[in-house]
């Protein structure tokens, strides 16, 4: 069974999801991901969806899930990549993805988190999300 | 059935160059005036199209939705399609067929004279040929149109809705009109297309030029916000007028979530600010030369 | 003058079923030329279903249609489970707007999805959920 890896990127781990996710390729993604968050002391998650030519419920909860595990780890997450046919249709679908953020790519997801976690320091409070 | 089958075949085998010529004349005086080269393209079409329908009717007499008949009946969606985008009219392009009728009629007559019950049953068949064959090319004349409307109709909302740049990592986007559903796509569209293209992080939808918002317009600017977040820019609505605001708050609609301005000029002067920008205006030189 | 010019079956029994049936309906799609964002919109519609019909139907199958009337080409896809059903039909379609998860979401999302959508259920009887985009 493939395994979505997980790449450290500065202070930040970075994951890039390509494959059509299925349910158990989720949940390894998710046990994967906050072993290396609690490894590595990361506060900031990436997660590229560049490639990825349809977002359905199933994904949408799972990112989901993904920033709220994050954030009780002390991490913040942003989606990045959206591609455009899959925003409109999400728009349409009335799935609104709150509580994750999103930006357009790696470059400005890590602007994204760098704003969130310079803020969360300053209150005080880990990671306050949008 | 079978001799009235083979009689309607013979007659266009003797009869042919007949046919042709009288059918030639009555379709060039009943068109507008052509030139030498839609003349001789008539005249290809109507020996190609004459060879065509004698085939058919040695093959399946007069029955015009059997096999036989399809290489008449594809020959005449062509012809009307092209007709219909050349700007002739629907009956300029239904005499092709009509304009046969009396030349054949009067092959039919030197044939069969001497029968008046053959004559008759002959005329007869040969009317119901023609005219499903004219019903024929009206209907794919009328197709083509609607094709042709309905593709221009699309061109029309693709340039009606421009994306304008105001700044780096700004854009604007002037809605003019109305916004119904079949619009918002293809703002959507425009603007997540430009998002990504300019790498913008902020986009001000100006409403100015929408006569009405009501709830379902405003659910339409609010999926435009919301699609527009997800690629990672932040929206603001602007121009909103005294009357808008007053509907928006009569139907309840809530906007609690999207910045919204009175003018462009308001909205660009914020996203300036919030993209880290600032102006200074230079001090007019006195006359201190 | 509505005709079904082709028809294909997937079954559905295990999440990489619902992969398949994702891919096929791409795939129809594309050929019959439909632009981006519909191809997005039919796949994503069918792939809620799909789970549904993995997730809450037992399993089931899917039937692709290519349709043809008189003015355009059309793609239907028909889910067919013989699960448990669903009891309230209207408030599983409306549940999905504000609830973030579950049944709810997939069939009122399917619903905004298509261009026409057909959904009958009993309990006991199984349900068979059905979506069209018309080109």
């Amino acid at each position: 069974m493939d395994r979505i890896p997980i790449l450290k990127m500065g202070e930040y781990l970075l994951i890039t999801i390509q494959v059509d996710m299925h349910d158990r390729l989720a949940i390894t993604l998710q046990e994967d991901l906050s072993d290396q968050i609690v490894k590595h002391r990361s506060h900031g998650v990436l997660i590229d969806i560049s490639t990825l030519e349809m977002v359905d419920s199933f994904i949408g909860r799972m990112l989901g899930s993904i920033a709220s595990m994050a954030r009780l780890l002390d991490a913040e997450t942003v989606v990045v990549g959206m591609q455009p046919a899959v925003a409109i249709t999400l728009v349409e679908l009335g799935l609104s993805l709150t509580g994750v953020r999103t930006a357009l790519d790696v470059e400005k997801g890590m602007v994204v988190l760098q704003t969130a976690l310079s803020k969360a320091r300053r209150n005080g409070a880990p990671g306050a999300k949008v | 059935m079978v001799s009235s089958k083979s009689k309607l075949a013979e007659v266009l085998e003797k009869r042919e160059q007949e046919i042709a010529t009288g059918w030639l004349e009555r379709q060039t005086s009943s068109l507008k005036r052509l030139s030498g080269a839609e003349q001789q393209e008539v005249t290809r079409q109507s020996r190609e199209f004459l060879k065509a329908v004698k085939t058919a009717a040695a093959g399946d007499g007069a029955d015009t939705s059997s096999q036989s008949w399809t290489p008449v009946r594809e020959f005449l969606t062509d012809l009307s399609a092209v007709r219909a985008k050349s700007g002739y009219t629907s009956s300029e392009t239904a005499s092709f067929i009509f304009s046969m009728k009396q030349p054949l009629f009067e092959a039919l007559r030197q044939e069969l004279g001497h029968n008046p019950e053959a004559l008759a049953a002959e005329t007869w068949r040969a009317t119901e040929l023609l005219d499903s064959l004219g019903l024929l090319t009206t209907e794919s004349f009328q197709k083509t149109r609607e094709e042709v409307i309905s593709r221009q109709q699309q061109e029309l909302l693709e340039l009606s809705t421009p994306v304008v740049q105001l700044w780096d990592g700004i854009l604007a986007l002037p809605l003019i009109g109305t916004l119904d559903s079949a619009r918002t796509q293809v703002v959507m569209q425009n603007l997540l297309d430009a998002i990504v293209k300019t790498r913008s992080d902020f986009a001000i939808i100006d409403i100015t030029g929408v006569p009405v918002v009501d709830t379902l317009v405003a659910q339409h600017l609010l999926k435009t916000v919301a699609a527009a977040r997800l690629m990672g820019a932040e929206c603001m609505i602007s121009g909103i007028r005294p009357q808008i605001a007053q509907t928006i708050i009569h139907l309840g609609v809530d906007l609690s979530d999207v910045i919204t301005k009175a003018t462009l000029a308001d909205a660009f002067r914020l996203t300036l600010g919030r993209a880290g920008y600032s102006m200074v205006r230079e001090q007019k030189r006195s006359a201190e030369n | 003058m509505l005709r079904v010019l082709k028809s294909e079956s997937f079954p559905i029994r295990t999440s990489e079923d619902i992969v398949i049936v994702r891919q096929a309906v791409r795939t129809q799609a594309v050929s019959l030329g439909f632009n981006l964002v519909d191809q997005t919109k039919l796949v994503t519609a069918s792939s809620e279903l799909a789970r549904n019909t993995l997730d809450y139907g037992g399993g089931g199958d899917a039937r692709l249609e290519v349709l043809q009337n008189e003015q355009r080409a059309g793609l239907r896809v028909i889910f067919d489970d013989q699960g448990p059903g669903i009891p309230d039909i209207e408030q599983a379609l409306s549940d999905g707007y504000t609830s973030g998860g579950g049944l709810g979401l997939g069939l009122g999302g399917a619903k905004r999805l298509s261009h026409e959508f057909e959904i009958s259920s009993k309990p006991g009887a199984g349900t068979r959920v059905s979506l069209l985009r018309w080109k």
